[in-house]
């Protein structure tokens, strides 16, 4: 193997059509179904990963709140940048997630972004998420530079009718409802898995 | 007892200097008015051009037409000299600043701290020259040794009594520090050095110069004992910054600005506090001065981040006329912790701490942009969290699940909507509920309102409402994402 191909396989920022792709450092989902198909078994370290659902109340934190769980306990705060509604402490405490290191930023639109983007670059959080909307692909190509540069995991949440737009993300999944779902649509360093895996909803 | 002397030949003309951009360009300081106005300071660039001190403005201004002219203001170079002396507050507990253009410091007690004289000097003068200040700096066993040293020979220092002898022997008499008529006197005599001085019987060399004069000299030795007033630095910081000219444009406020705060930074540094709130205070010709005030959650005193605090602030505020002068104002300078960092940290260069990012996020959006959440023991929805400002993230405390346990209730949403609004989306079946919420009769905010999970028909889980024991549309106050 060339030397200078090991390190970009390593990094899974290149793979082979076949063969599974080496299984690299990554944040556990806590959903088992989901780190089996994720080329590193989890969210990627230092950079984004998008998440795209129809609908607010489908599952969109549910999705995140175990590593949100795990993260908090690093002892760095995870961030909120202009979340849509206000995070109820309950449920957030129901779910594991240690408040001490929930941060909130309030901030309008355009200031959200670079709100973001100071986040993550900064090194001071354990993990970021946003609500970029419809930002265009500059916006979140800063982003996902500013995650590699400060290291950080940053999560994007946004609707699923950008789903078919270009994106930085390291891993995009998509929640489907009815039944629920979740479909994978990138993942760096793999193909993404044909069929959708299988996500309990609360309501079931 | 080893005493420093820092001395500032020109203590007036660096106060003005290191105000402006160009410290290259010729400036003099003149006192007096009208034709009678004479030269008292004259940077290198001036006296390049052949202006020199006594000169008159006249005869200056034919020499060299575009000299900068500013006038002398005795009251200025008074508070240069505080700043200075709260500044050296830093490096020893005992500064005294009686003496004109000249800060003592009793430097013994600290060499261990800063690692002996050699790098305690090498700081000192970093700081100064950051500063912007002309210095020379001696030390010496006694204080008047000290001072009369650092005007003959800057960066010498003497530890032993002996050597001093040595030192100030071969000092002319000239420089000594006694005053005009007896250096005068004592040259006719043909006395030269001080070292012939000191050889003379005390008793007949006090009868031709006199009592004052020879407690000059046994000061010099040690051989009576130095009085010294030391400064106590103020509780309050006051600087202001006169421009040379009215502006509008925040870009050319910016130096001004750096200024400020760097010297607001030394001066914190000073008192091993830091700055939380203070005010800036753009003045202009007419009118009150337009105020940003800046509080900070800790207390902070790196000028880079000062600096990056007031920047985004001034930017977000509209001047509504010309600014001639700018002042910082702080009285409340509490102490400071630095932040700890991991000894083997391994985080990114560029990396700053949370304290420092959640400062710039609030410099630019806002005082209450940046928030905590927590739980507020209350069954109402809407009054059940707070949003703590100044919660500090706190540090190293790992995994000690600091959530109090939630009380036992049914599944609370992830999303809260804090005012309510109607269920736009159609029901498909009730998941759950009703529980019931009646609460708050004795405050005035009575409610009683029967809960229930539901799911919509576009498979969204919603946290929805209706009043007590009624029929009729849901109201929704939370999702459960």
């Amino acid at each position: 193997m060339s030397a200078i191909l090991q390190p970009l396989i390593e990094n899974g920022r290149l793979w082979r059509g076949h063969g599974t792709a080496p299984r690299r450092d990554a944040l556990p989902t806590g959903f088992d179904a989901l780190d089996r198909v994720l080329p590193g078994g989890g969210w990627p370290h230092a950079a984004l990963s998008e998440i795209l659902f129809p609908a607010d109340g489908v599952g969109e934190l549910r999705l995140l709140r175990p590593a949100l769980a795990t993260l908090g306990r690093e002892g760095r705060p995870v961030v909120l940048v202009a979340p849509p509604y206000l995070p109820f402490p309950a449920a957030w405490i129901a779910a594991g997630v240690d408040l001490r290191f929930l941060q909130v930023v309030q901030a309008g639109e355009h200031d959200a972004m670079w709100a973001a983007e100071q986040c993550l670059r900064s090194a001071a959080c354990a993990a970021v998420l946003c609500w970029p909307g419809q930002a265009d692909t500059a916006t979140l190509r800063r982003l996902q530079l500013a995650a590699e540069t400060g290291q950080t995991i940053g999560f994007l949440l946004r609707p699923s009718q950008v789903a078919t737009q270009a994106s930085m993300a390291a891993v995009r999944i998509g929640i489907e409802t009815g039944p629920s779902r979740l479909r994978i649509l990138k993942c760096r360093g793999g193909n993404p898995p044909a069929q959708a895996v299988a996500f309990a909803s609360l309501a079931a | 007892m080893q005493w420093a002397c820092i001395s500032f030949p020109q203590l007036a003309l660096d106060d003005v200097l290191r105000r402006r951009a160009d410290r290259a360009s010729p400036l003099v300081l003149f006192e007096g008015v009208g034709s009678r106005a004479r030269l008292c300071a004259a940077n290198a660039a001036a006296q390049h051009h052949g202006l020199h001190i006594g000169q008159s403005l006249t005869a200056a201004r034919a020499l060299y037409p575009r000299v900068n002219a500013v006038e002398h203001d005795p009251a200025a170079a008074e508070r240069c000299h505080d700043f200075l002396a709260a500044w050296a507050y830093r490096y020893s507990s005992q500064v005294c600043r009686t003496f004109p253009q000249t800060l003592l410091l009793e430097v013994r007690a600290s060499f261990r701290l800063f690692g002996g004289w050699p790098a305690l000097q090498a700081e000192l003068r970093s700081d100064l020259a950051a500063l912007g200040f002309e210095h020379r700096i001696a030390a010496a066993p006694h204080p008047h040794a000290a001072m009369v040293l650092a005007r003959a020979r800057d960066g010498c220092a003497i530890e032993d009594a002996a050597h001093l002898l040595d030192a100030l022997g071969t000092l002319p008499v000239a420089r000594s520090g006694l005053d005009g008529s007896c250096v005068e006197s004592l040259q006719r005599m043909g006395l030269r050095r001080l070292r012939q001085l000191f050889v003379l019987p005390r008793a007949e060399l006090g009868k031709r110069i006199g009592a004052q004069a020879l407690l000059h000299l046994d000061r010099l030795r040690g051989a009576a004992a130095a009085v010294l007033d030391f400064h106590q630095p103020p509780d309050v910081f006051d600087q202001r910054f006169e421009l040379p000219f009215n502006t509008a444009s925040h870009e050319s406020l910016l130096f001004p600005l750096r200024r400020l705060l760097r010297d607001f930074s030394a001066f914190v540094a000073g008192r091993d506090g830091g700055a939380q709130r203070f005010t800036l205070a753009f003045e202009h010709e007419r009118g009150a001065p337009t105020d940003i005030r800046i509080g900070l959650l800790a207390p902070e005193r790196d000028p880079e981040l000062l600096f990056a605090i007031a920047r985004a602030r001034l930017e977000r505020t509209r001047l509504r006329e010309p600014v001639c002068g700018l002042r910082l104002v702080s009285d409340e300078l509490p102490p400071f912790t630095p932040a700890r960092r991991d000894l083997f940290d391994t985080r990114p260069q560029q990396a700053v701490t949370w304290e420092a990012l959640r400062e710039r996020l609030r410099a630019r959006l806002g005082e209450q942009a940046v928030h905590g959440l927590a739980l507020h023991p209350d069954h109402r929805p809407e009054r059940a969290w707070r949003t703590p400002a100044g919660a500090d993230v706190p540090h190293g405390t790992r995994g000690s699940g600091g959530a109090s346990a939630a009380p036992l209730l049914p599944p609370r949403p992830a999303w809260l909507l804090t005012r309510p609004v109607p269920l736009r989306e159609r029901v498909e079946r009730i998941i759950a509920g009703p529980e019931r919420i009646e609460s708050g009769w004795w405050d005035g905010a009575d409610m009683r309102r029967d809960y229930y999970v539901v799911e919509t028909s576009s498979h969204q889980c919603a946290w929805a409402f209706r009043p007590a024991g009624e029929g009729g549309p849901f109201m929704l106050q939370g999702w459960f994402a």
